[in-house]
């Protein structure tokens, strides 16, 4: 599996987490696939512990992974409802975080909309 | 979960400098990032835990013995690592290891060649010799030889070049990865400790300014910036190290005050040397 940090301003936990999540969604994860222990995967992508233990907890909350103690953390295929229902938990808090830097910046409901549907075509073109 | 190193409020002061009530505990198998300017008081406190110097109060635990009154048998289990080797300068490499055997009961000659080998360090080479990142990893390589379970690490990385302390950034995590080993880890270097360190404790003029998780440390801050008008009392009552220019300005707050700014400042997730330097500047102001 490949996963990489970048400097991008997200927290790294959460680039993990999203990775991790996507891998086993599409399929390149399969139902009990074995992944890198915390402490591993901290050495590896040269990250704390705390992060990676962060990720991983949240990976486990969601139901993307499962782990068993003394053996180590493997892939777990969450049913599409559920997997259907944690995208669109993510989705609904972006959208929320995106309402308030809105409202920060002092744009309308107009000027949101606007910018949620350029976005979308660009990512249609991209 | 156990601590490998505990100090609970550490006092000494010098004419000109004091620590003051300096508190602060690592987690076994974490690093620990140990911050501040030069003359914060980051030396001094490691001086204190390796009984170098004397305290003149508080109480200091390693791995669960006191580090003054078990100190035979805490000094087992410690490694350290200082920017200059403290061995004799005409030691060859190999000599250091002989030299040492005898003092630490779970010595282990091999790993030590181990160690000296990957680390790329020529056994015949004299201490005198050694480059300051060779230095360090010998060092190092002592320490991980009598399987020291806390490694204090002060200044390790501020004379080496981008690489050495690159190469330093995997050896640490190396050792990580098995969670037997904790590191406190001394530096101004900052972007040392960005991605790497669990813990982060905080000192500046003596006094612990923040210590526990890094990403807490994140968390507790913004930066935020704005342009010339914006920088109203409002926003210079809750400012840290404000800077202000022509064109605009910058500043530190509390996230619990980012809300009450008014509209227009944006704001981001602090790095490690904004809250720092700006905290630095606060206390310089005052």
């Amino acid at each position: 599996m490949r996963i990489v940090v970048v400097n991008s301003g997200e927290p790294i936990y959460r680039q993990i987490e999203q990775q991790v999540a996507r891998a086993v969604l599409a399929g390149e994860l399969r139902d009990g696939d074995p992944l890198p222990s915390i402490r591993q995967l901290a050495r590896d992508l040269r990250v704390s512990v705390i992060t990676t233990t962060r990720a991983y907890t949240e990976l486990e909350q969601h139901g993307f992974i499962t782990t068993v103690p003394g053996k180590g953390c493997f892939a777990r295929k969450p049913d599409p409802a559920q997997a259907h229902d944690q995208l669109r938990g993510e989705v609904n808090g972006h959208l929320r975080e995106a309402v308030a830097a809105a409202r920060l910046a002092g744009m309308s409901a107009a000027d949101l909309v606007g910018m949620l549907e350029r976005v979308l075509r660009e990512d249609d073109h991209g | 979960m156990a601590d490998a190193l505990r100090v609970m409020g550490l006092c000494k002061s010098y004419p000109g400098f004091a620590l003051t009530e300096v508190s602060f505990s690592l987690p076994e198998g974490y690093i620990m990032g140990f911050v501040g300017r030069n003359g914060a008081g980051k030396t001094t406190t490691i001086k204190c835990v390796l009984d170098m110097l004397a305290r003149d109060g508080g109480h200091i635990e390693v791995l669960g013995h006191d580090a003054i009154d078990d100190q035979v048998t805490v000094k087992q289990d410690l490694g350290v690592v200082f920017d200059q080797p403290f061995y004799p300068p005409e030691w060859k490499v190999a000599q250091v290891g002989q030299a040492l055997r005898p003092f630490y009961a779970r010595w282990d000659e091999a790993l030590f060649h181990r160690h000296i080998d990957r680390f790329g360090l020529p056994a015949g080479k004299r201490v005198r010799e050694l480059s300051r990142g060779m230095g360090m990893k010998l060092m190092l390589a002592a320490a991980l030889s009598h399987h020291a379970r806390l490694l204090i690490l002060d200044e390790p990385t501020s004379g080496l070049d981008p690489v050495a302390r690159d190469d330093v950034l995997d050896v640490l995590a190396d050792l990580i990865s098995g969670g037997g080993v904790s590191v406190l880890f001394s530096t101004h270097i900052t972007a040392d400790l960005e991605r790497i360190a669990d813990y982060i404790t905080f000192i500046d003029a003596g006094r612990v300014v923040f210590t526990g998780a890094k990403d807490d440390l994140a968390d507790a801050y913004r930066m935020i910036h704005g342009g010339p008008g914006q920088a109203t009392d409002q926003v210079r009552r809750r400012a840290i190290g404000l800077r202000s220019t022509e064109v605009g300005f910058s500043a530190l707050v509390r996230s619990a005050d980012r809300a009450g700014l008014p509209p227009g400042i944006t704001d981001q997730a602090p790095s490690i040397d904004d809250v720092l330097i700006h905290i630095a500047r606060q206390g310089d102001a005052r």
